[in-house]
Protein backbone atom coordinates (compact mmCIF):
# COMPACT_ATOMS: atom_id res chain seq x y z
CA UNK A 1 0.00 0.00 0.00
CA UNK A 2 1.28 3.42 -0.89
CA UNK A 3 2.14 5.79 1.95
CA UNK A 4 0.43 8.65 0.19
CA UNK A 5 -1.80 8.35 -2.81
CA UNK A 6 -3.01 11.19 -4.98
CA UNK A 7 -6.04 9.98 -6.93
CA UNK A 8 -7.38 11.95 -9.87
CA UNK A 9 -6.92 15.29 -8.12
CA UNK A 10 -8.09 18.45 -9.88
CA UNK A 11 -8.08 21.91 -8.43
CA UNK A 12 -9.76 24.87 -10.08
CA UNK A 13 -9.41 28.53 -9.25
CA UNK A 14 -12.46 30.00 -10.94
CA UNK A 15 -12.06 28.92 -14.56
CA UNK A 16 -8.36 28.19 -14.21
CA UNK A 17 -7.35 24.57 -13.80
CA UNK A 18 -4.26 24.58 -11.59
CA UNK A 19 -4.30 20.79 -11.42
CA UNK A 20 -6.07 18.42 -13.77
CA UNK A 21 -6.62 14.78 -12.92
CA UNK A 22 -3.25 14.20 -11.28
CA UNK A 23 -2.59 10.71 -9.90
CA UNK A 24 0.49 9.15 -8.41
CA UNK A 25 1.61 7.26 -5.34
CA UNK A 26 4.35 7.79 -2.81
CA UNK A 27 5.96 4.61 -1.43
CA UNK A 28 7.22 4.24 2.09
CA UNK A 29 10.78 5.51 2.51
CA UNK A 30 11.35 6.93 -0.97
CA UNK A 31 12.21 10.39 -2.19
CA UNK A 32 9.77 11.53 -4.84
CA UNK A 33 10.55 14.73 -6.67
CA UNK A 34 7.86 16.88 -8.27
CA UNK A 35 9.24 19.02 -11.06
CA UNK A 36 7.78 21.25 -13.72
CA UNK A 37 8.02 24.78 -15.13
CA UNK A 38 6.80 27.77 -13.13
CA UNK A 39 3.06 27.71 -12.69
CA UNK A 40 2.82 23.98 -13.37
CA UNK A 41 0.82 23.45 -10.17
CA UNK A 42 3.50 22.00 -7.90
CA UNK A 43 2.81 24.18 -4.88
CA UNK A 44 -0.94 23.87 -5.47
CA UNK A 45 -0.44 20.11 -5.30
CA UNK A 46 1.27 20.50 -1.93
CA UNK A 47 -1.50 22.79 -0.72
CA UNK A 48 -4.09 20.18 -1.66
CA UNK A 49 -2.17 17.34 0.03
CA UNK A 50 -1.54 19.45 3.14
CA UNK A 51 -5.16 20.58 3.36
CA UNK A 52 -4.84 24.30 2.67
CA UNK A 53 -7.02 23.85 -0.41
CA UNK A 54 -9.72 21.26 -0.79
CA UNK A 55 -9.42 19.24 -4.00
CA UNK A 56 -12.06 20.25 -6.54
CA UNK A 57 -12.13 16.65 -7.73
CA UNK A 58 -10.40 13.47 -6.70
CA UNK A 59 -8.96 12.58 -3.34
CA UNK A 60 -5.76 12.18 -1.37
CA UNK A 61 -5.19 9.04 0.71
CA UNK A 62 -2.70 8.67 3.54
CA UNK A 63 -1.96 5.06 4.45
CA UNK A 64 -5.22 4.07 2.82
CA UNK A 65 -7.54 6.57 4.49
CA UNK A 66 -8.85 9.71 2.91
CA UNK A 67 -7.29 12.95 4.12
CA UNK A 68 -8.52 15.44 1.53
CA UNK A 69 -11.02 17.79 3.14
CA UNK A 70 -9.26 17.69 6.51
CA UNK A 71 -7.89 20.92 7.93
CA UNK A 72 -4.08 21.40 7.70
CA UNK A 73 -3.51 20.95 11.44
CA UNK A 74 -5.27 17.57 11.32
CA UNK A 75 -3.22 16.48 8.32
CA UNK A 76 -0.08 17.49 10.20
CA UNK A 77 -1.19 15.60 13.31
CA UNK A 78 -1.68 12.46 11.21
CA UNK A 79 1.96 12.67 10.16
CA UNK A 80 2.37 14.83 7.07
CA UNK A 81 4.55 17.90 7.64
CA UNK A 82 5.46 20.54 5.08
CA UNK A 83 7.75 23.47 4.47
CA UNK A 84 6.91 26.60 2.53
CA UNK A 85 8.52 27.89 -0.64
CA UNK A 86 8.16 31.41 0.67
CA UNK A 87 9.56 30.74 4.12
CA UNK A 88 7.27 31.48 7.04
CA UNK A 89 9.40 31.65 10.17
CA UNK A 90 7.67 32.80 13.35
CA UNK A 91 9.58 36.04 13.00
CA UNK A 92 9.74 37.49 16.48
CA UNK A 93 10.60 34.16 18.11
CA UNK A 94 14.07 32.72 18.49
CA UNK A 95 15.08 29.81 16.30
CA UNK A 96 14.81 27.48 19.27
CA UNK A 97 11.32 28.73 20.18
CA UNK A 98 10.20 28.29 16.58
CA UNK A 99 11.05 24.62 16.73
CA UNK A 100 9.68 24.20 20.28
CA UNK A 101 6.32 25.56 19.08
CA UNK A 102 6.05 22.75 16.56
CA UNK A 103 7.61 20.11 18.84
CA UNK A 104 4.68 20.57 21.24
CA UNK A 105 2.50 18.64 18.77
CA UNK A 106 3.92 15.26 19.76
CA UNK A 107 5.72 16.25 22.98
CA UNK A 108 3.15 17.92 25.22
CA UNK A 109 5.52 18.47 28.15
CA UNK A 110 7.71 21.54 27.83
CA UNK A 111 10.97 19.80 28.77
CA UNK A 112 10.33 17.11 26.16
CA UNK A 113 9.49 19.70 23.52
CA UNK A 114 12.66 21.63 24.30
CA UNK A 115 14.80 18.51 24.08
CA UNK A 116 13.16 17.43 20.83
CA UNK A 117 13.72 20.91 19.41
CA UNK A 118 17.41 20.78 20.36
CA UNK A 119 17.72 17.43 18.56
CA UNK A 120 16.13 18.87 15.44
CA UNK A 121 18.34 21.95 15.54
CA UNK A 122 21.44 19.77 15.75
CA UNK A 123 20.09 17.58 12.96
CA UNK A 124 19.75 20.60 10.66
CA UNK A 125 22.98 22.29 11.83
CA UNK A 126 21.12 25.23 13.34
CA UNK A 127 22.08 24.59 16.94
CA UNK A 128 24.61 27.43 17.03
CA UNK A 129 21.91 29.85 15.89
CA UNK A 130 19.35 28.72 18.45
CA UNK A 131 19.11 32.07 20.25
CA UNK A 132 18.88 34.21 17.12
CA UNK A 133 15.53 35.94 16.52
CA UNK A 134 14.46 34.19 13.34
CA UNK A 135 13.67 37.45 11.54
CA UNK A 136 17.44 38.07 11.35
CA UNK A 137 18.34 34.70 9.89
CA UNK A 138 19.80 34.54 6.36
CA UNK A 139 17.72 32.76 3.73
CA UNK A 140 19.72 29.54 3.70
CA UNK A 141 19.23 29.06 7.40
CA UNK A 142 15.58 30.03 7.23
CA UNK A 143 15.05 27.26 4.72
CA UNK A 144 16.68 24.85 7.13
CA UNK A 145 14.59 26.23 9.97
CA UNK A 146 11.52 25.30 7.94
CA UNK A 147 12.85 21.76 7.70
CA UNK A 148 13.72 21.62 11.41
CA UNK A 149 10.25 22.83 12.31
CA UNK A 150 8.56 20.31 10.04
CA UNK A 151 10.70 17.48 11.45
CA UNK A 152 9.88 18.49 15.02
CA UNK A 153 6.28 17.43 14.39
CA UNK A 154 7.75 13.91 13.96
CA UNK A 155 6.12 13.25 10.60
CA UNK A 156 6.04 10.08 8.52
CA UNK A 157 5.90 12.08 5.31
CA UNK A 158 7.56 15.43 4.77
CA UNK A 159 6.73 17.76 1.89
CA UNK A 160 9.64 20.03 1.00
CA UNK A 161 8.71 23.00 -1.16
CA UNK A 162 11.83 24.34 -2.88
CA UNK A 163 14.08 23.92 0.11
CA UNK A 164 17.10 24.44 -2.14
CA UNK A 165 16.09 27.56 -4.03
CA UNK A 166 18.44 30.48 -3.54
CA UNK A 167 21.13 28.56 -1.70
CA UNK A 168 24.84 28.89 -2.40
CA UNK A 169 26.86 25.77 -3.31
CA UNK A 170 28.05 25.14 0.26
CA UNK A 171 24.54 25.44 1.66
CA UNK A 172 23.30 23.26 -1.19
CA UNK A 173 25.62 20.40 -0.23
CA UNK A 174 24.70 20.82 3.40
CA UNK A 175 21.00 20.59 2.56
CA UNK A 176 21.51 17.52 0.37
CA UNK A 177 23.18 15.82 3.32
CA UNK A 178 20.24 16.74 5.53
CA UNK A 179 17.75 15.31 3.04
CA UNK A 180 19.74 12.08 2.91
CA UNK A 181 19.75 11.95 6.70
CA UNK A 182 15.98 12.47 6.77
CA UNK A 183 15.59 9.57 4.36
CA UNK A 184 17.87 7.43 6.54
CA UNK A 185 15.49 8.05 9.44
CA UNK A 186 12.81 6.30 7.39
CA UNK A 187 10.78 9.43 6.64
CA UNK A 188 9.16 9.50 3.23
CA UNK A 189 9.95 12.64 1.28
CA UNK A 190 8.12 14.49 -1.46
CA UNK A 191 10.13 17.40 -2.75
CA UNK A 192 9.51 20.24 -5.19
CA UNK A 193 12.71 21.39 -6.76
CA UNK A 194 14.07 23.26 -9.75
CA UNK A 195 17.67 22.39 -9.19
CA UNK A 196 18.17 19.52 -11.65
CA UNK A 197 21.52 18.44 -10.32
CA UNK A 198 20.03 17.98 -6.87
CA UNK A 199 16.93 16.23 -8.19
CA UNK A 200 18.87 13.75 -10.28
CA UNK A 201 21.21 13.05 -7.37
CA UNK A 202 18.76 12.39 -4.57
CA UNK A 203 15.38 11.35 -5.94
CA UNK A 204 14.21 7.77 -6.40
CA UNK A 205 11.36 8.74 -8.69
CA UNK A 206 10.21 11.91 -10.39
CA UNK A 207 6.74 13.19 -11.28
CA UNK A 208 6.64 15.90 -13.93
CA UNK A 209 3.82 18.43 -14.02
CA UNK A 210 3.11 20.85 -16.85
CA UNK A 211 0.11 23.19 -16.96
CA UNK A 212 -1.41 21.26 -14.09
CA UNK A 213 -1.21 17.86 -15.75
CA UNK A 214 1.11 15.00 -15.02
CA UNK A 215 3.11 14.46 -18.19
CA UNK A 216 5.58 11.86 -16.95
CA UNK A 217 6.56 9.71 -14.00
CA UNK A 218 9.63 7.53 -13.59
CA UNK A 219 13.19 7.14 -12.39
CA UNK A 220 15.60 10.04 -12.95
CA UNK A 221 17.09 8.09 -15.89
CA UNK A 222 13.70 7.64 -17.57
CA UNK A 223 12.79 11.28 -17.06
CA UNK A 224 16.08 12.46 -18.51
CA UNK A 225 15.31 10.55 -21.70
CA UNK A 226 11.61 11.40 -21.91
CA UNK A 227 11.03 13.50 -25.01
CA UNK A 228 7.94 15.27 -23.71
CA UNK A 229 9.69 16.31 -20.51
CA UNK A 230 12.75 17.52 -22.35
CA UNK A 231 10.53 19.64 -24.57
CA UNK A 232 8.50 21.10 -21.72
CA UNK A 233 11.15 21.58 -19.19
CA UNK A 234 14.61 20.21 -19.59
CA UNK A 235 15.19 21.52 -23.11
CA UNK A 236 16.68 24.69 -21.80
CA UNK A 237 19.12 22.83 -19.58
CA UNK A 238 20.38 20.69 -22.44
CA UNK A 239 21.08 23.54 -24.79
CA UNK A 240 22.96 25.38 -22.08
CA UNK B 1 16.67 40.96 40.92
CA UNK B 2 14.25 41.18 38.04
CA UNK B 3 12.71 37.88 39.07
CA UNK B 4 11.63 39.30 42.43
CA UNK B 5 10.28 42.58 41.08
CA UNK B 6 6.64 41.38 40.82
CA UNK B 7 6.75 40.08 44.42
CA UNK B 8 8.29 43.30 45.66
CA UNK B 9 5.62 45.30 43.86
CA UNK B 10 2.90 43.11 45.34
CA UNK B 11 4.34 43.55 48.85
CA UNK B 12 4.55 47.33 48.48
CA UNK B 13 0.99 47.49 47.15
CA UNK B 14 -0.28 45.25 49.94
CA UNK B 15 1.17 47.66 52.51
CA UNK B 16 -0.25 50.79 50.84
CA UNK B 17 -3.58 50.97 52.72
CA UNK B 18 -1.68 50.71 56.02
CA UNK B 19 0.13 53.98 55.34
CA UNK B 20 -3.07 55.84 56.07
CA UNK B 21 -3.32 57.42 52.64
CA UNK B 22 -6.40 59.42 51.75
CA UNK B 23 -9.51 57.73 50.37
CA UNK B 24 -8.95 59.54 47.09
CA UNK B 25 -5.53 58.00 46.57
CA UNK B 26 -6.78 54.57 47.55
CA UNK B 27 -9.47 54.99 44.90
CA UNK B 28 -6.84 55.89 42.32
CA UNK B 29 -4.82 52.80 43.19
CA UNK B 30 -7.89 50.59 42.98
CA UNK B 31 -8.51 51.95 39.49
CA UNK B 32 -4.87 51.40 38.51
CA UNK B 33 -4.99 47.79 39.67
CA UNK B 34 -8.35 47.19 37.98
CA UNK B 35 -6.98 48.53 34.72
CA UNK B 36 -3.89 46.36 35.13
CA UNK B 37 -6.19 43.34 35.20
CA UNK B 38 -8.00 44.47 32.06
CA UNK B 39 -4.68 45.30 30.39
CA UNK B 40 -3.16 41.92 31.22
CA UNK B 41 -6.31 40.23 29.95
CA UNK B 42 -6.30 42.20 26.71
CA UNK B 43 -2.59 41.54 26.31
CA UNK B 44 -3.16 37.78 26.39
CA UNK B 45 -5.39 37.98 23.32
CA UNK B 46 -4.02 41.04 21.56
CA UNK B 47 -0.37 41.00 22.59
CA UNK B 48 0.47 37.31 22.61
CA UNK B 49 -2.10 35.79 20.28
CA UNK B 50 -2.10 38.80 17.94
CA UNK B 51 -5.90 39.15 17.81
CA UNK B 52 -6.48 42.86 18.36
CA UNK B 53 -9.84 43.39 20.01
CA UNK B 54 -11.64 46.73 19.97
CA UNK B 55 -14.51 45.28 21.92
CA UNK B 56 -13.29 44.34 25.35
CA UNK B 57 -16.02 46.51 26.83
CA UNK B 58 -18.33 43.69 25.80
CA UNK B 59 -16.68 41.36 28.33
CA UNK B 60 -16.24 44.05 30.96
CA UNK B 61 -19.89 44.95 30.65
CA UNK B 62 -21.04 41.33 30.69
CA UNK B 63 -19.13 40.81 33.93
CA UNK B 64 -20.49 44.03 35.42
CA UNK B 65 -24.07 43.22 34.47
CA UNK B 66 -23.78 39.67 35.78
CA UNK B 67 -23.14 41.18 39.20
CA UNK B 68 -25.72 43.90 38.74
CA UNK B 69 -28.54 41.63 37.59
CA UNK B 70 -27.82 39.10 40.35
CA UNK B 71 -28.30 41.89 42.86
CA UNK B 72 -31.22 43.62 41.18
CA UNK B 73 -33.28 40.62 40.06
CA UNK B 74 -32.30 37.82 42.42
CA UNK B 75 -31.53 39.86 45.45
CA UNK B 76 -28.23 38.17 46.22
CA UNK B 77 -24.96 39.92 46.92
CA UNK B 78 -23.31 41.45 43.87
CA UNK B 79 -20.11 39.69 44.92
CA UNK B 80 -21.59 36.43 43.61
CA UNK B 81 -21.06 38.07 40.23
CA UNK B 82 -17.34 37.32 40.49
CA UNK B 83 -17.68 33.52 40.23
CA UNK B 84 -20.80 33.61 38.08
CA UNK B 85 -19.32 36.08 35.59
CA UNK B 86 -16.77 33.40 34.68
CA UNK B 87 -19.61 31.26 33.32
CA UNK B 88 -21.56 34.10 31.70
CA UNK B 89 -18.52 35.75 30.11
CA UNK B 90 -17.16 32.42 28.84
CA UNK B 91 -20.48 31.76 27.16
CA UNK B 92 -20.48 35.27 25.71
CA UNK B 93 -16.90 34.89 24.52
CA UNK B 94 -17.71 31.60 22.80
CA UNK B 95 -20.55 33.22 20.86
CA UNK B 96 -18.49 36.32 20.00
CA UNK B 97 -15.51 34.13 19.12
CA UNK B 98 -17.62 31.93 16.89
CA UNK B 99 -18.65 35.01 14.92
CA UNK B 100 -15.44 37.07 15.01
CA UNK B 101 -12.57 34.58 15.03
CA UNK B 102 -13.17 33.44 11.47
CA UNK B 103 -12.02 36.92 10.48
CA UNK B 104 -8.40 37.99 10.49
CA UNK B 105 -6.53 41.18 11.31
CA UNK B 106 -8.45 44.44 10.88
CA UNK B 107 -11.67 42.57 10.12
CA UNK B 108 -11.49 40.83 13.48
CA UNK B 109 -10.88 44.20 15.14
CA UNK B 110 -13.93 45.73 13.45
CA UNK B 111 -16.12 42.76 14.28
CA UNK B 112 -15.20 42.93 17.97
CA UNK B 113 -15.79 46.67 17.94
CA UNK B 114 -19.29 46.08 16.67
CA UNK B 115 -19.86 43.40 19.33
CA UNK B 116 -19.20 45.92 22.06
CA UNK B 117 -21.65 48.34 20.50
CA UNK B 118 -24.29 45.65 19.96
CA UNK B 119 -24.11 44.64 23.62
CA UNK B 120 -24.39 48.26 24.73
CA UNK B 121 -27.49 48.84 22.63
CA UNK B 122 -28.93 45.53 23.85
CA UNK B 123 -28.35 46.48 27.47
CA UNK B 124 -29.96 49.87 26.84
CA UNK B 125 -33.11 48.30 25.45
CA UNK B 126 -33.54 45.12 27.48
CA UNK B 127 -35.33 47.06 30.21
CA UNK B 128 -36.89 44.06 31.99
CA UNK B 129 -33.44 42.63 32.65
CA UNK B 130 -31.02 45.52 32.80
CA UNK B 131 -33.24 48.50 33.75
CA UNK B 132 -32.04 50.08 30.49
CA UNK B 133 -30.54 53.54 30.67
CA UNK B 134 -31.54 53.90 34.32
CA UNK B 135 -28.76 51.52 35.17
CA UNK B 136 -28.44 49.39 38.27
CA UNK B 137 -27.65 50.83 41.66
CA UNK B 138 -26.23 48.71 44.46
CA UNK B 139 -28.04 50.34 47.38
CA UNK B 140 -26.21 48.67 50.24
CA UNK B 141 -22.44 48.99 50.00
CA UNK B 142 -20.49 46.11 51.52
CA UNK B 143 -17.94 48.43 53.10
CA UNK B 144 -17.80 52.17 53.45
CA UNK B 145 -14.04 52.03 53.74
CA UNK B 146 -12.13 51.24 50.53
CA UNK B 147 -9.45 49.06 52.09
CA UNK B 148 -11.12 45.72 51.45
CA UNK B 149 -12.03 46.64 47.90
CA UNK B 150 -8.36 47.39 47.42
CA UNK B 151 -7.29 43.96 48.70
CA UNK B 152 -9.92 42.14 46.62
CA UNK B 153 -8.83 43.75 43.35
CA UNK B 154 -5.19 43.24 44.34
CA UNK B 155 -5.91 39.54 44.79
CA UNK B 156 -7.61 39.38 41.39
CA UNK B 157 -4.65 41.20 39.82
CA UNK B 158 -2.09 38.88 41.44
CA UNK B 159 -4.09 35.88 40.23
CA UNK B 160 -4.32 37.34 36.74
CA UNK B 161 -0.58 37.97 36.67
CA UNK B 162 0.17 34.39 37.68
CA UNK B 163 -2.29 32.98 35.15
CA UNK B 164 -0.81 35.06 32.33
CA UNK B 165 2.75 34.22 33.38
CA UNK B 166 1.97 30.51 33.52
CA UNK B 167 0.14 30.49 30.18
CA UNK B 168 2.83 32.40 28.32
CA UNK B 169 5.53 29.96 29.44
CA UNK B 170 3.50 26.91 28.51
CA UNK B 171 2.44 25.19 25.32
CA UNK B 172 -0.54 27.55 25.12
CA UNK B 173 1.75 30.57 25.09
CA UNK B 174 3.93 29.14 22.33
CA UNK B 175 0.83 28.38 20.29
CA UNK B 176 -0.58 31.87 20.84
CA UNK B 177 2.64 33.53 19.68
CA UNK B 178 2.92 31.13 16.73
CA UNK B 179 -0.60 32.15 15.66
CA UNK B 180 0.32 35.83 16.03
CA UNK B 181 3.45 35.48 13.93
CA UNK B 182 1.99 33.43 11.09
CA UNK B 183 -1.38 31.79 11.17
CA UNK B 184 -0.78 29.64 8.08
CA UNK B 185 2.55 28.40 9.36
CA UNK B 186 0.98 27.65 12.74
CA UNK B 187 -1.81 25.71 11.10
CA UNK B 188 0.64 23.65 9.05
CA UNK B 189 2.62 22.85 12.21
CA UNK B 190 -0.41 21.05 13.53
CA UNK B 191 -1.82 23.90 15.62
CA UNK B 192 -5.60 24.06 15.57
CA UNK B 193 -5.64 27.83 15.14
CA UNK B 194 -9.40 28.23 15.53
CA UNK B 195 -9.37 26.30 18.81
CA UNK B 196 -6.41 28.13 20.31
CA UNK B 197 -7.67 31.54 19.26
CA UNK B 198 -10.96 30.68 20.97
CA UNK B 199 -9.07 29.66 24.12
CA UNK B 200 -7.14 32.95 24.08
CA UNK B 201 -10.35 34.91 23.62
CA UNK B 202 -12.16 33.08 26.44
CA UNK B 203 -9.29 33.49 28.91
CA UNK B 204 -8.93 37.15 28.04
CA UNK B 205 -12.68 37.69 28.26
CA UNK B 206 -13.08 35.93 31.62
CA UNK B 207 -10.30 37.98 33.23
CA UNK B 208 -11.82 41.19 31.83
CA UNK B 209 -15.23 40.07 33.09
CA UNK B 210 -13.85 39.63 36.60
CA UNK B 211 -12.72 43.24 36.53
CA UNK B 212 -16.22 44.18 35.37
CA UNK B 213 -17.90 42.21 38.15
CA UNK B 214 -15.61 43.88 40.68
CA UNK B 215 -16.44 47.27 39.19
CA UNK B 216 -20.16 46.81 39.94
CA UNK B 217 -19.54 45.95 43.58
CA UNK B 218 -16.98 48.69 43.99
CA UNK B 219 -18.63 51.60 42.21
CA UNK B 220 -22.12 50.61 43.24
CA UNK B 221 -23.68 51.88 40.02
CA UNK B 222 -23.54 50.72 36.42
CA UNK B 223 -25.31 51.73 33.26
CA UNK B 224 -24.82 50.59 29.65
CA UNK B 225 -23.04 53.78 28.57
CA UNK B 226 -20.41 53.33 31.26
CA UNK B 227 -19.60 49.63 31.26
CA UNK B 228 -20.06 48.98 27.53
CA UNK B 229 -18.28 52.20 26.55
CA UNK B 230 -16.19 52.08 23.40
CA UNK B 231 -13.89 55.00 24.19
CA UNK B 232 -13.74 54.65 27.97
CA UNK B 233 -13.32 50.88 28.19
CA UNK B 234 -12.44 49.19 24.87
CA UNK B 235 -10.06 51.84 23.64
CA UNK B 236 -8.50 52.48 27.04
CA UNK B 237 -7.83 48.74 27.37
CA UNK B 238 -5.83 48.92 24.15
CA UNK B 239 -4.07 52.10 25.25
CA UNK B 240 -3.04 50.63 28.60
CA UNK B 241 -1.25 47.83 26.76
CA UNK B 242 0.15 50.00 23.95
CA UNK B 243 1.56 52.57 26.37
CA UNK B 244 2.95 49.99 28.78
CA UNK B 245 4.25 47.44 26.31
CA UNK B 246 2.61 44.84 24.09
CA UNK B 247 3.39 41.22 24.98
CA UNK B 248 5.31 42.08 28.14
CA UNK B 249 4.41 41.00 31.67
CA UNK B 250 4.90 44.40 33.28
CA UNK B 251 3.57 46.50 30.40
CA UNK B 252 -0.13 46.49 31.34
CA UNK B 253 0.70 47.43 34.94
CA UNK B 254 2.89 50.38 33.90
CA UNK B 255 0.34 51.33 31.26
CA UNK B 256 -2.55 51.22 33.73
CA UNK B 257 -0.65 53.45 36.14
CA UNK B 258 0.15 56.01 33.46
CA UNK B 259 -3.31 56.03 31.90
CA UNK B 260 -5.20 56.39 35.20
CA UNK B 261 -2.85 59.11 36.42
CA UNK B 262 -3.01 60.90 33.11
CA UNK B 263 -6.79 60.80 33.05
CA UNK B 264 -6.88 62.29 36.57
CA UNK B 265 -4.33 64.98 35.79
CA UNK B 266 -5.89 66.00 32.50
CA UNK B 267 -9.33 66.23 34.11
CA UNK B 268 -8.03 68.87 36.52
CA UNK B 269 -6.84 71.14 33.73
CA UNK B 270 -9.47 73.86 33.21
CA UNK B 271 -11.21 73.81 29.81
CA UNK B 272 -8.77 71.30 28.27
CA UNK B 273 -9.93 68.65 30.74
CA UNK B 274 -13.08 67.91 28.76
CA UNK B 275 -10.92 66.99 25.78
CA UNK B 276 -9.05 64.16 27.49
CA UNK B 277 -9.91 61.73 24.69
CA UNK B 278 -8.23 64.04 22.21
CA UNK B 279 -5.11 64.13 24.36
CA UNK B 280 -5.19 60.31 24.66
CA UNK B 281 -5.29 60.17 20.89
CA UNK B 282 -2.26 62.42 20.60
CA UNK B 283 -0.46 60.31 23.20
CA UNK B 284 -1.23 57.14 21.24
CA UNK B 285 0.19 58.64 18.06
CA UNK B 286 3.38 59.66 19.88
CA UNK B 287 3.70 56.20 21.43
CA UNK B 288 3.23 54.40 18.10
CA UNK B 289 5.83 56.57 16.37
CA UNK B 290 8.54 56.77 19.05
CA UNK B 291 8.09 53.77 21.36
CA UNK B 292 6.10 51.24 19.30
CA UNK B 293 6.83 48.48 21.81
CA UNK B 294 5.57 50.53 24.75
CA UNK B 295 7.46 51.82 27.72
CA UNK B 296 8.42 48.40 29.08
CA UNK B 297 9.11 46.93 25.62
CA UNK B 298 11.31 49.84 24.55
CA UNK B 299 12.94 50.39 27.93
CA UNK B 300 16.50 49.87 26.61
CA UNK B 301 15.82 52.41 23.88
CA UNK B 302 14.36 54.94 26.34
CA UNK B 303 17.29 54.51 28.72
CA UNK B 304 19.67 55.21 25.86
CA UNK B 305 17.84 58.37 24.80
CA UNK B 306 17.55 59.79 28.29
CA UNK B 307 20.98 58.55 29.34
CA UNK B 308 22.57 60.30 26.38
CA UNK B 309 20.51 63.42 27.02
CA UNK B 310 21.69 63.54 30.63
CA UNK B 311 25.35 63.40 29.70
CA UNK B 312 25.37 66.03 27.00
Amino acid sequence: MAMLEVRGVSRFFGGLAALTDVSFGLEQGEILAVIGPNGAGKTTLFNVVNGFYPASRGEVLFKGSRISGLQPHKVCRLGIARTFQVVKPLQRMTVHDNVIASAFLKAPKKAEAEALAVDMLKFTNLYDDRDVISKGLPLGKRKRLEIARALATQPEVILLDESFAGLNPTELNESIEIIKKIKAKGITIMIIEHHMKVIMAISDRIVVLNYGEKIAEGTPEEIRNNKQVVEAYLGEAQSA
Amino acid sequence: MKKYLPFALLAVLALLPLTGMSTYWLHIFILVIMWSVIGMAWNLLGGYCGQVSFGHAAFFGLGAYTSGILYQKLGVSAWWGLPLSVVVVSAGALVIGFICLRLRGPFFALATLSMGVILRVTAENLNWLTEGDLGIMIRERTWVDKTWYFYIILLIAAGTYLVVKWIVGSKLGYYFVAIREDQDAAESLGINTTLYKTIALCLSAVLTGLAGAFYTSYMGYIDPKVVFALHDISIVAIMVVMVGGVATFGGPIVGAFIMVMLAEVIRTIPKLGAAHHTLFGVLLIVIIIYVPNGIVGDLPKLKKVFGAGGRS
